[in-house]
């Protein structure tokens, strides 16, 4: 594959198609001068072949779950239904104006207010609010409604949230944001939070503590409920990440375990498309103690109809954390994701996600790498490290992930939990077949047999790719993300 | 095998720590955290003139794999710092007794520097949580 040029490096000054130039006569001569440029905008002169040819190769050079298998642990790149997306581009969806009257737009208020009720059904939680945008705005909304929880009680000596040393590193990132200092508790040799360096940090400075259950390491945390009451007897609130949420979706229920607060990544879990940045949602539930403070909008049901649930129906919200409803096309397609799965089809996709996992996980150990936590039944996802492989055959796994793009596959996320050496986080969904789990346990035998026989062409991978390994120093150092022009 | 000096003292968080004739001690990761986190991209480093307790987070070394916290391995007062890391971080991984060193305190109990290890027992802890 070559690599594809500029679209500003594929124009010629003056280029204009004019076989194919629409006649028109419209002029600008309407627009007053003082709303005119004075220079000429710097924009690329191309036909529109060369438009639709740069674009439609530049998608093709697309590694994604469409093309390949995309084992990213802790991502769930699960097949996203195309059904989802054909209905989410309904043009009494997409054509809807964000301030149209709720009178107008009660079909769209009815699937929000229903997927916050599956969504409370299927987490146990009490209420849900779909406004946050992502998932690290879920986690900021789950920690800021715990804060406003504390100081409505004048509760206000509480500085620190707990955080698993093995948590996503937007855990504590979110800690901060909210103002609280961060406590970390070190994981016990089970892949279980330490108990007993929780309960020496728990005490009346605690404000919460943020779990992922099923843990970064891909266990699920057995003790949860005595962890629950630990932190409750201090006065401290439970944050659950719904990062993991894929492996126990109607299995098991965080509200039932004690979690006041959740936020569910439904670009993962409920199956719209993400990678590369987003767009994601991450919706927030929460049990008795959080229900005052729950974001806005809100939508809300009566004898009515459907309507935005605003400030003067939940006083004491901490507020609006968007302009508008939270990404609606991204709710839109999770709730036809929900709706077609109904509650049996999401006991399902726990089962398959977690069946998938272990059997790739016993794949793997049988084929001789070293398994993670080889005792523990993995969740939706598990860990191999490769540190033998790197001080044996001098081949980390950076370079696997490299040489995994070469044979088809996604590198998992490796380099995570930092707990683990040379790890990589495997989590392949439940919408992957046997024989795709199968080839990519023959693509890790293949590279390891590659790295005996010559270490150094698996640390020269990628071969394959539009480009072959790249800088990473230079890439983080020295960011270039903007074309300047000529004139730099 | 990675370098470390026996004139030194460390950390189990991976801190090295060398005692000046001024009283301050002089503080950096050693050879294996830096060859573990991989080529650091950024370095961040304390307040000069703050104070830390023992085992407190207060720096922040971020490689191409991970972002980790430095801990400090003494309690005291941060008295300098090495601002050429700003620019240079790599100079941790290049040399990281020396060029690379992170912060400088002023340590509150000279006794304190007993807790810490010296390079034999250092060698064998990372030699142990190599094999586990």
């Amino acid at each position: 594959m070559t690599q594809e040029e500029l679209i500003f490096d594929l124009g010629r000054t003056g280029r204009y198609a004019r076989a194919q130039a629409p006649a028109t006569t419209a002029g600008l001569s309407d627009i007053p001068d003082a709303f005119r440029r004075k220079r000429r905008a710097t924009l690329p002169e191309v036909s529109e072949l060369q438009v639709v040819r740069h674009y439609t190769r530049l998608s093709q050079k697309n590694f994604s779950i469409d093309t390949h298998f995309y084992p990213l642990g802790s991502c769930t790149m699960k097949y996203n239904p195309r059904a989802c997306n054909s209905l989410a581009m309904l043009p009494g969806f997409l054509d809807r104006h964000p301030h149209a009257p709720d009178s107008t737009g009660q079909g769209f208020l009815a699937c929000l207010w229903e997927l916050q009720e599956m969504l409370a059904e299927v987490t146990g939680m009490r209420s849900v609010s779909l406004a946050p945008m992502a998932g690290a705005q879920g986690e900021f909304t789950g920690v800021a409604m715990i804060r406003a929880y504390h100081v409505a009680r004048g509760d206000t000596e509480r500085t620190e949230i707990l955080v698993p040393d093995a948590a996503h590193g937007t855990n504590p990132a979110t800690a901060v944001m909210c103002g609280y200092k961060v406590r970390e508790i070190p994981t016990a040799a089970d892949g279980d939070v330490d108990m007993e360096a929780l309960q020496e940090a728990v005490g009346p400075q605690t404000a919460g503590i943020m779990l992922t259950n099923p843990s970064t390491v891909g266990v699920f945390e057995r003790r949860i409920q005595e962890i629950a009451a630990l932190v409750h007897d201090a006065g401290g609130l439970l944050y659950y990440d719904g990062a993991n949420l894929n492996a126990i979706l109607g299995k098991a229920r965080p509200g039932d375990m004690g979690f006041d607060v959740i936020h569910i990544n439904l670009h993962k879990t409920f199956s719209t498309p993400h990678g590369g940045g987003g767009p994601g949602a991450g919706a927030v539930g929460v049990g008795e103690r959080l229900l005052p403070h729950i974001p806005v909008p809100q939508v809300g049901h009566d004898d009515n109809g459907y309507h935005w649930r605003g400030e003067d129906e939940i006083p004491q919200t901490i507020g609006r954390l968007s302009a508008f409803m939270g990404n609606a096309g991204v709710l839109l397609r999770a709730y036809v994701y929900a709706r077609m799965l109904g509650s049996n089809g999401m006991v399902r996709v726990a089962e398959f996600a977690t069946l998938n996992a272990n059997y790739l996980m016993s794949r793997l150990r049988a084929e001789g790498f070293q398994v993670w936590l080889p005792e523990r039944r993995a969740s939706h996802e598990f860990i191999v490290s490769l540190k033998s492989e790197a001080k044996e055959l001098g081949v980390t796994a950076g370079d696997f992930a490299k040489r995994l793009l070469d044979l088809g596959y996604h590198a998992p996320t490796a380099y995570f939990p930092l707990l683990v050496p040379e790890c990589f986080l495997i989590e392949p969904t439940e919408t992957e077949t046997r024989d795709d789990l199968e080839g990519f346990v023959q693509a890790m035998v293949t590279i390891r047999e590659e790295a005996r026989q010559d270490k150094d062409f698996v640390k020269g991978a990628p071969y394959n790719m539009p480009v072959r390994r790249l800088d990473e120093v230079k890439a983080a150092k020295e960011l270039d993300l903007k074309w300047q022009g000529d004139a730099g | 095998m990675s370098n470390v000096p026996s004139d030194l003292k460390y950390a189990s968080s991976h801190e090295w720590v060398r005692q000046e004739d001024d009283g301050t001690v002089t503080v950096g990761i050693s050879d294996h955290a830096q060859d573990s986190l991989g080529d650091l991209v950024f370095v961040e480093t304390p307040e000069i003139d703050g104070t830390v307790e023992a085992g407190e987070a207060c720096a922040v070394v971020e490689s191409v794999k991970a972002a980790s916290d430095v801990y400090a391995p003494v309690a005291g007062t941060i008295v300098d710092t090495n601002s050429q890391l700003q620019d240079a971080p790599e100079l941790v991984n290049t040399d990281p007794y020396g060029e690379g060193w992170i912060m400088r305190i002023r340590v509150d109990d000279p006794d304190a520097l007993e807790e810490l290890m010296d390079a034999d027992d250092y060698e064998h802890f990372i030699a142990e949580e190599d094999e586990g």
